[in-house]
């Protein structure tokens, strides 16, 4: 990592700080675990020696011992030559440099030796040295050496049987940007003897990245063709230094970076976008789950709940009491606490819905205002007691392994599993809420106290029992959302303020009674926030999208998917 | 009526009947006379001496007494509840600010003509916003028009269509909120998260001496008061009638051939700028504004002031805001922990058992005895 860092960014001073703690930390024990550990890198190293290659033993003695030699030049320049010749012989030398196996022996360091288990092998000619020599120095590649060693060993593992190791190496060669040119013949044998697609496109793009660099105007053209080919960001940079005509000469390939340049631009903003719509669709996913109870508790009772996002928190809470449990008592299960914590948070949001509806609530019908209030006041209490329960401080969540990583979709669009998923289980909860709603006897009597709530108590609707299930059910929602959310942000007793205006602007602009207005409005404010937030920031974003819903309430007072009736006040 | 020939301050001075000037008088004896004079006179230790910290405690709290007062205006007869009045009065705060911040001159960290925020970000001048506002009179100006000016295009966007109830109260706290981002932002001027703070002098008089501060005691006072009367002459008049009707039946004055919208647009600019003056008195007092004053959580709060007092009652939300605010700083010494709970019970209780507030309590218990 630190190499890696390193190579981009050659700071001299740290550079040589680096070295000299390196030094320090070399000491007899280092060698000692290094040997303990030989075996198994040994095996694992076995594995990259390949058949097809060319030559064996014994190397040039000359240029192994100018891996030994005076200077980084002379070393690093011994590294690419053995790099090039891409043999196993090579290869085990060279992995026994990067892995500090590499020894001197001899009274005048005539002697290089590779050390493998309890074993020494002269580096030039492969024979078994033994007995092993009592008095030996490591090789010690310094940091310049090592980035040049890095890079090798890398390109080196290109010619692995294994498809995931290629692919990994691939990628790394092409993330630290190309190689030095003289690799360059080594990615044609590469090219020539890859079958697997991704690996050989990546391999272009590090041929052409490679190709740039070269003094070959011809040969740079074409590098400059393969690199509009790419998406990767990075290279961008490159490319428009290439249409400088300070930094290139040739004409013809200042117009074909330029040509490359706009279709990298093109993708990467390709790119960009989706990513951005998706972060969108995330958002306003888990919009649409803070938001959803809250529609069906206005819908039904025409109260706004302010305690609504403290629901979220309680069922983000419980999340954390179960992640706990989990962890103190049924660590091997760990991974899939999450599933237990959804109907834990689902029952004590609900629990806590139903004493809120029945010892405050229900009293104030008819006066939504007040209730407004109200509610604000109990989220108040319920913010304080957390904060006795748990402490002011959020609390840490770790997510669980299946929920961690991401897809790539694009060599510049990663999408993360947790946000997958989240959509996946708000479009879960949808589904369920809509059978719910539209399939049951309860969601019946849900949907006619909605609309007209004396002629559905008229009817026989025991409308004040539909009240506290409503109610219940809405917080229990609220629940849900708290669970999605605690994988996504803190979760602390202030999480659920941050989520009331946002909630309370989805159920504005979308309308109640029916979940269509919910569902849109909740996406389009997640899609149009992200959009606007990558060009302007996101406050402006927030106030971009006020000003938008402002609009649209000139158009339909009553949101965007009104119930169509008369109704009178 | 005889009210189109009245002449105006008749009308003015009879808004309030004998009993309500006697209290008037005595309210006006005490806080523009009596405690400045207390502050003013007598020494540290002396029996009737008045100190700076109870001076600004009650000049602060007299200003959300103003604003609970606008509150009243607005819900109370309009029944519009809004949940921006800090908005309104942040910005009049923010607008006095300026003047503060400019008057400050070359005693700031930098020693720089310009604000220490702008010279800590590398502005070399003012943002066109802040011209003139070195100047007294300009600055008062922009405290009444800047809140009025947004409450307007807000208002007016808002009432035509018709927005009310908790849609109405959910898009102003929406407005506030954006606003709350906004001014948390170092680029936008105002000097980000930590405001404007460290306010030297007015018209060229040390802020912090104890004439000044029972200056700006008094001048609260006077405010306060002269927004008590004027509320009560808006609403006994024949447009406060009509507001009312309003707020009781919508649309059957509507289909009496009035047009809500100016009715309400009129009442909800008005007290935007009251909340904007009331916000311009407060600044100078308690030395700091900052984007904290426009949480959601502080305008939910101006709407319990006048919930506690009394809605519709105009003098029991300044009551309401006087309560809530002395328990508040007693509350916050003695037992930090339990404001919380504390003020949300307070929330819950008055709803479900005070619908009137303490002024209908006073008044029902006042006709118990009586029968």
């Amino acid at each position: 990592m630190i190499l890696n860092w390193l190579s981009k960014k050659p700071l001299g001073i740290i550079n040589s700080m680096l070295c000299k703690l390196q030094f320090r930390f070399f000491s007899p024990t280092k060698i000692l675990r290094t040997a303990i550990l030989l075996p198994w890198l040994a095996a694992m190293f076995s594995m990259p020696v390949n058949a097809e290659l060319i030559d064996g033993f014994p190397l040039d003695p000359e240029l192994v011992h100018q891996l030994n030699g005076d200077g980084n030049k002379v070393k690093t320049n011994a590294i690419k030559q053995l790099t090039l010749l891409a043999t196993p012989e090579a290869v085990q030398v060279l992995t026994a440099l990067a892995e500090d196996r590499l020894m001197i022996a001899g009274d005048s360091g005539e002697l290089l030796i590779r050390v493998e288990g309890d074993k020494a092998f002269d580096a030039t000619t492969g024979k078994e040295v033994s007995p092993v020599p009592e008095d030996m120095d490591q090789v010690y590649p310094n940091n310049r050496v090592r980035v040049v060693l890095n890079t090798s060993m890398s390109i080196l593992k290109l010619f692995n049987p294994d498809r995931e190791i290629r692919l990994e190496a691939a990628k790394q060669i092409e993330d630290t940007g190309g190689a030095d040119e003289v690799f360059l013949p080594i990615m044609d044998r590469v090219l020539a003897k890859e079958s697997d697609s991704e690996i050989k496109e990546i391999i272009t793009l590090v041929k052409a990245m490679i190709g740039v660099k070269s003094s070959d105007p011809a040969v740079r053209l074409s590098a400059v063709k393969d690199l509009g080919e790419s998406d990767n960001p990075d290279i961008k940079l490159k490319l428009t230094e290439m249409t400088d005509p300070a930094n290139e000469a040739d004409s013809s390939v200042r117009a074909a970076a330029a040509e490359s340049l706009a279709s990298l631009e093109q993708k990467i903003l390709i790119g960009e976008t989706v990513t951005r719509v998706f972060t969108g669709l995330s958002l306003g996913s888990i919009l649409l789950l803070a938001a959803l109870g809250l529609a069906i508790t206005y819908g039904v009772m025409g109260i706004i709940n302010m305690a609504h996002g403290e629901l979220l928190m309680i069922g983000a809470f419980a999340t954390f009491v179960v992640h706990d449990f989990f962890r103190d008592n049924f660590a091997e299960y760990f991974d899939w606490y999450i599933v237990a914590a959804v109907p834990m948070a689902f029952i004590s949001a609900a629990v806590v819905g139903v004493i809120m509806e029945r010892t405050v609530i229900r009293w104030l019908y008819g006066r939504a205002l007040e209730t407004l209030l109200t509610t604000w006041g109990i989220s108040l209490i319920l913010i304080q007691t957390v904060r006795v329960m748990f402490g002011t401080f959020n609390q840490e969540i770790a997510n669980p392994a299946w929920l961690s990583g991401s897809v790539e979709v694009m060599s510049n669009v990663n999408l993360p599993w947790n946000r997958l998923i989240i959509i996946g289980f708000a479009v879960a909860v949808l589904v369920l809420v809509w059978l719910l709603l539209n399939r049951t006897r309860l969601g019946l009597f849900v949907r006619a106290v909605t609309q007209n709530r004396t002629m559905a108590g008229c009817v026989g609707v025991p409308t004040a029992r539909i009240d506290t299930v409503a109610f219940a059910l809405g917080a229990a929602i609220a629940g849900l959302g708290g669970v999605a959310l605690s994988q996504v942000s803190n979760v602390g007793p202030e999480m659920g303020q941050g989520y009331i205006v946002d909630c309370f602007m989805t159920v504005v602009l979308g309308g109640v009674g029916q979940l269509a207005g919910t569902v849109w409005a909740s996406m389009g404010i997640g899609i149009v926030t992200k959009l606007v937030e990558g060009g302007l920031g996101a406050v402006f974003a927030k106030v971009i999208v006020l000003a938008i819903i402002i609009l649209v309430i000139q158009k339909r007072p009553q949101g965007l998917f009104a119930l169509k009736g008369r109704t009178a006040d | 009526m005889s009210n189109a020939r009245t002449p105006f301050i008749v009308r003015f001075f009879s808004a309030t009947g004998r009993t309500g000037w006697i209290a008037i008088a005595l309210f006006a004896l005490l806080t523009i006379v009596a405690v400045p004079v207390c502050h003013l006179m007598f020494q540290e230790g002396d029996a009737l001496f008045i100190s700076t910290f109870y001076v600004t405690l009650i000049g602060k709290i007299m200003c959300y007494a103003i604003v609970a007062v606008a509150m009243d205006l607005i819900w109370g007869y309009a029944g519009v509840l809004s949940l921006a009045q800090g908005l309104f009065f942040a910005l009049g705060g923010y607008a006095f600010g300026m003047y503060l911040m400019r008057s400050i001159g070359l005693d700031g960290v930098y020693k720089s003509h310009l604000p220490d925020f702008m010279v800590f970000l590398d502005w070399k001048a003012y943002p066109w916003f802040w011209a003139f506002t070195d100047s007294f009179v300009y600055s008062i100006f922009l405290a009444i028009a800047a809140p009025g000016l947004l409450a307007f295009v807000f208002g007016f966007f808002v009432f035509r269509s018709r927005v009310k109830g908790v849609y109405f109260a959910i898009i102003s706290q929406a407005m506030l909120y954006a606003f709350l981002l906004l001014f948390f932002m170092n680029n936008t001027g105002f000097g980000g998260n930590n405001g404007f703070t460290d306010f030297k002098r007015i018209l060229g008089y040390d802020i912090t001496s104890p004439e000044m501060r029972a200056t700006l005691f008094a001048l609260s006072s006077a405010t306060l008061l002269f927004a008590l009367l004027f509320g009560r002459y808006v609403v006994t008049s024949k447009y406060g009638r009509i507001l009312t009707a309003i707020r009781d039946a919508e649309m059957r004055v509507m289909f009496l051939g009035y047009n809500p919208l100016w009715y309400k647009l009129f009442i909800w600019t008005v007290a935007a700028i009251i909340c904007g003056i009331a916000g311009a008195l407060y600044v100078p007092q308690v030395g700091i504004i900052n984007p904290s004053e426009m949480a959601t959580a502080n305008s939910i709060e101006i709407a319990i002031w006048a919930a506690i007092g009394g809605r519709g009652t105009l003098v029991g939300p300044a009551i309401g805001a006087f309560v809530v605010n002395l328990s508040k700083s007693w509350f916050t010494v003695a037992f930090p922990e339990y404001w919380l709970y504390f003020l949300g019970l307070l929330f819950v209780l008055v709803t479900l058992l005070l619908p009137q507030g303490l002024v209908g309590l006073y008044q029902q218990l006042r006709a118990r005895s009586t029968r």
